[in-house]
């Protein structure tokens, strides 16, 4: 595997150079958010509230911990099937999100909201949750607690690994996967 | 009157504590090597490298104590309960919800339960777990927690057949509707296949087909045989490993089969993912 070195927050030279089927390793802060804390937050850019974080240039992990056991930054800690989240794409990449991770297909509304935007879709390693937990440096509620694990939280992370699945030009690895059948 | 032995239900409940303890930081025997095997037989790097990293998160679950995943699932309990068995204390389903919630909170799981599917509050215990019970011969207490993720589960299929249906229909239908699951409930795979019964039973017979033990097969030649086309099947599909391409997206194939009605043929789809949990006890 040949992995990019990709450091948060992202800017537009490197999502130019991405492609579908790269394989990638984050460094900085992603910001972990679900179905319930998208929710809340498209609200809020709908009333015109500023979000918990700065959005733009952020990458969003689909996410929600297991909780961290005395001693340890996080629990388990993998992607959740992105899917759910297609319906808040383009209100989130209109105010500046460059980046998703979670695992799964994305609909064609959610990738062309992407595309527009100029973000790029990955999928990190999903139901592998102990092992990924060992590539977050730092984990901090930050908004929206009375969700429990849909809270969002920020998390530092060193060489977290993620695939990339949708890149700006339209390719898709799982496409790509069937196509090859046989 | 037959003898009737006594079980005691808190011993039921603490029973299924330790079993959801069992199979939250480990996968039944054999699993692990199946995957190391699989990525021996992997071309694309990605697929050979994801299936790297399912072994590497079994073995740091086990080492260091957290979750397989982070989504440590609905607790789905099977019990074969003997019929000369005398239940002694609590109501069973109250203690074996005790058990669940003990070990959630203790183990520090995480808790996915929502009280009501519209009002979405989470109920902050995991519970109420979700419990199938038989009554079979005997005196024992067999019980069978399994731990199920909501990402496969809603990969989840029943299609209600003709009678006169061939068992290449139904293949072709189990591959195009792994096929359009992708990459979303975590292949490899082990699928269960529920087929007959009625549309209820089906279902519940998929997810039973999946505990039946890893490297299992069918007793019925016949049924072994469609089991081994099937996976061979899924395995020429592309989907792969995590659905980056690849020839491993299913581990194992399992069918359970029940008698139906002259006029149905229910198939359901229980799509596991990779992280296969489950644990079992005789009381």
């Amino acid at each position: 595997m040949n992995w990019i070195q990709i450091q948060t927050p992202l800017d537009d030279e490197t999502v130019n150079t991405l492609r579908t089927g790269d394989a990638a390793l984050f460094s900085g802060v992603l910001y972990a958010a679900r179905d319930k804390a998208h929710e809340r937050m498209r609200r809020m850019i709908e009333n015109g509230e500023a979000l918990p974080f700065d959005p733009r240039g952020q990458v969003i992990y689909f996410m929600g911990p297991s909780p961290a056991p005395p001693g340890r930054v996080i629990g388990s800690a993998g992607p959740t099937t992105s899917y759910r989240m297609d319906p808040f794409a383009g209100t989130m990449c209109g105010a500046g999100v460059k980046g998703f991770i979670g695992k799964g297909k994305r609909s064609a509304e959610a990738r062309g909201a992407m595309m527009k935007c100029g973000a790029v879709y990955f999928s990190t390693f999903g139901g592998a949750g102990a092992y990924l937990s060992r590539r977050i440096v730092s984990s901090s509620e930050i908004a929206f607690d009375d969700l429990g694990p849909e809270a969002i939280y920020r998390l530092e992370v060193a060489g977290f690994p993620a695939i990339v699945i949708n890149d700006i030009f339209g390719g898709d690895l799982y496409e790509d996967a069937l196509s090859k059948r046989g | 009157m037959a003898h009737r032995r006594p079980v005691s239900v808190e011993l039921i409940g603490r029973t299924v504590a330790d079993l959801v303890d069992r199979a939250s930081f480990e996968m039944p025997a054999g699993v692990e090597d199946l995957y190391a095997a699989m990525r021996d037989r992997e071309n694309s790097g990605t697929a050979r490298y994801a299936l790297g990293v399912l072994v590497d998160n079994a073995a740091i679950a086990r080492a260091d104590r957290l979750p397989l995943c982070q989504d440590c699932g609905v607790t789905i309990v099977f019990f074969d309960i003997g019929q000369d068995v005398s239940l002694e204390g609590d109501y069973l389903p109250d203690a074996v919800n005790r058990g669940v919630r003990d070990a959630y909170e203790r183990l520090y799981l995480r808790k996915s339960v929502v009280g009501d599917p519209l009002v979405r509050k989470n109920t902050e215990t995991n519970t109420p777990c979700f419990l199938h019970t038989e009554i079979v011969p005997g005196d024992r207490v067999g019980i069978t927690v399994y731990l199920k993720g909501g990402g496969s589960e809603n990969m989840s299929f029943l299609k209600m057949f003709r009678p006169t249906a061939s068992v290449e229909e139904i293949i072709d239908h189990i591959a195009s509707c792994v096929i359009e699951a992708g990459p979303n409930p975590c292949p490899p795979l082990f699928l269960g296949v529920g087929i007959g019964g009625t549309a209820d039973v089906a279902l519940v017979n998929a997810k039973r087909a999946v505990l039946r033990g890893v490297g299992s097969r069918h007793a019925d030649p016949a049924y072994a045989d469609i089991e081994r086309r099937i996976l061979e099947r899924l395995n020429a599909t592309g989907v792969g490993p995590l659905g980056f391409g690849g020839a491993s997206t299913a581990a194992a194939v399992y069918i359970k089969e029940a008698p139906t009605h002259i006029a149905t043929l229910p198939v359901a789809l229980n799509l596991n993912c990779h992280s296969l949990r489950y644990a079992e006890a005789v009381l």
